[in-house]
């Protein structure tokens, strides 16, 4: 139920991003999906990709500061009113949503978004008995 | 094992008694030999005939950094320039260096007390000593080359640089002890793992580490990622090179001061009145039985404090306390005198914080700010931007608790500060550009 997302430090100057997506690129590693938080100081640049392990080892081999987290990846209808549901289902339990963003996908009638939970078993739970669709990390890193 | 028992566990009375005799005579050196001194003392109205007890080494006038430059290069050597067999100098960071010399028994006696150091520090004949402390003007190289040849162990020249090549040669020859400076030994641990190499690789058993101060948190960090424990010794170009004081193995707490050659004071940097016993101030040092170049109450710039209670090791030295910052490293934020090395102490009470930081004053307007950069290790990363933020909060209110004054601090990349191969910058102050 949990997919494995890792997550990188980088200062604001500018070509880090170019450099962390450079890296990547060169160890044939594909990105799923990605968010950047930032401050004036530092972002944090999350992702999921297709080899989580090899990502997190290229990239530490490089002098990048790396985590991995666990979040999930949810189906949401992909209309009006799709997501509300899906965050009033977690309202209703108290349950806080740390972040979440949005997957790339080429087609299909669902999207699917990533949560970031701190209670992510309960979390999880509150989301099934409400019959949500949670995708596998392996169907994830194959789309 | 104590290299020169006769010396090193010597009652303390008929040290000062020896002590005293050498001190009457380097004086009465100086004052005969070297313009400066005797023009100083006859200033200050004393002969060497009025240096009666050891307690009248205090009416002699201080030698400071700015005498030896101006009297450079060779100005307050005491023996015509034929008897120097050896020239080291000091990096200087502002200007002309300073320099200093050697006679051919000088070179001898810093030999003798490096081996004791050596000794002091665990090292034995049969060890292979990996020296990378640098060769050349700087005394770090030679010193401990000289010593850990006169102890009977084998010495590896290899000075400083190219770290990779340095941990495939101490893995290969199967170096027993690494002797440069603490900054350069973390960054030797750091590329080890970069290279994946492990301590149990290598057959380094102690390290020998000095030339810039460092904390006992950096030393749990030194014996935690090499595996060794991790040895202070003292040391300073004007007064000799490496080989000042040492701490011994048993204890690592306090460094022995070599008395029967160096005689040490506490004195207030302010006033330049001698301190009593256990109080912290300002090192000054008198050299006894230096030929070539012998200084009278040098005053070091280091801060420190001294300990009188004997040592289980069974030597019978004083010890100074490792030095726990300089005169004029002091940094005035605001009017509040800062240490770097308080910084450093609170950074390494946290929990995962790196001992990898930087300090950047600057002006905003008439207004001194200080910015800490602090390296963000896989330890304190978070996913969350929250949690970052929350810990660079913490630090900069443990920073303000501990300085009493306010700083900024900035979350960097790792290594995105400067890894020194020999001494670390750790202070960028743009107020002055």
């Amino acid at each position: 139920m949990k997919v494995e997302q890792i997550s990188i430090f980088l200062e604001n100057k500018s070509g880090r991003l170019a450099e962390v997506a450079g890296i990547l690129a060169e160890a044939d590693i594909n990105i799923r999906a990605l968010s950047l938080a930032d401050t004036s100081d530092f972002g944090i640049l999350r992702l999921i990709v297709n080899d989580t392990e090899k990502a997190k080892n290229i990239l530490k081999e490089k002098g990048f500061t790396v985590g991995k987290t666990e979040v999930i990846a949810v189906e949401v209808p992909d209309r009006p009113g799709g997501l509300a549901g899906i965050l009033k289902v977690l309202g209703d339990r108290g349950i806080n949503v740390e972040y979440m963003y949005a997957f790339v996908q080429s087609s299909g009638e669902n999207a699917i978004i990533i949560f970031r939970f701190d209670e992510i078993d309960k979390a999880i739970d509150a989301l099934q008995s409400a019959g949500v669709r949670i995708l596998k990390g392996e169907e994830l890193y194959k789309i | 094992m104590i290299w020169n028992e006769e010396y090193e566990t010597m009652p303390r009375e008929a040290l000062e008694a020896i002590q005293l005799k050498r001190l009457q005579a380097v004086v009465e050196r100086v004052y005969t030999n070297v313009a400066h001194y005797r023009k100083k003392m006859d200033e200050a109205g004393v002969k060497p005939e009025d240096i009666k007890r050891l307690d009248d080494l205090k009416r002699l006038p201080f030698t400071t950094k700015e005498d030896l430059r101006e009297n450079y290069p060779f100005g307050l050597f005491a023996v015509p320039l034929e008897r120097v067999v050896r020239v080291h100098a000091s990096s200087g960071t502002t200007g002309k260096p300073t320099v200093v010399g050697y006679t051919k028994r000088d070179i001898d006696t810093w030999a003798e007390l490096m081996a004791r150091t050596l000794a002091c520090a665990g090292v034995h004949r049969g060890d292979i000593v990996h020296n990378a402390y640098g060769y050349g003007l700087f005394t770090g190289g030679l010193g401990f080359h000289y010593g850990a040849e006169r102890l009977g162990a084998t010495v590896i020249p290899i000075s400083g640089g190219n770290t990779k090549r340095q941990i495939m040669i101490m893995k290969d020859f199967g170096s027993t002890v690494l002797t440069c400076t603490p900054s350069y030994a973390l960054n030797i641990a750091d590329v080890m793992k970069e290279e994946g190499i492990s301590p149990e690789d290598l057959k380094i058993r102690v390290g020998v580490f000095g030339a810039e101060p460092w904390s006992e948190n950096m030393r749990e960090e030194i014996e935690r990622k090499l595996g060794i424990d991790a040895i202070d010794i003292y040391g300073l170009s004007e007064i000799m090179g490496p080989g000042v004081s040492v701490e011994c193995i048993e204890q690592k707490r306090g460094l022995h001061i070599f008395e029967d050659h160096f005689i040490p004071e506490i004195i207030d940097p302010d006033t330049g009145e001698v301190l009593p016993p256990g109080e912290k101030g300002e090192l000054v040092f008198t050299t006894l039985t230096k030929e070539a170049f012998p200084v009278i109450r040098y005053r070091t710039r280091d801060i420190t404090r001294l300990i009188t209670e004997p040592c289980t090791c069974g030597r019978t030295f004083y010890r100074m306390e490792k030095i726990m910052g300089r005169t004029d490293d002091m940094l005035i934020i605001r009017g509040v005198n800062v240490f770097p090395s308080q910084i450093e102490h609170v950074l390494m009470s946290i929990e995962g914080v790196e001992p990898h930081y930087q300090i950047i004053i600057d002006k905003q307007g008439a207004l001194d700010v200080m910015e800490v950069q602090v390296e963000v290790s896989d330890e304190i990363f978070s996913d969350e931007i929250k949690v970052l933020e929350s810990l660079a909060k913490r630090i900069e209110q443990e920073l303000k608790e501990t300085l009493a004054v306010s700083c900024r601090v900035k979350l960097v990349e790792p290594r995105s500060i400067q890894r020194s191969e020999g001494k670390a910058k750790r202070v960028i102050d743009k107020r002055k550009m």
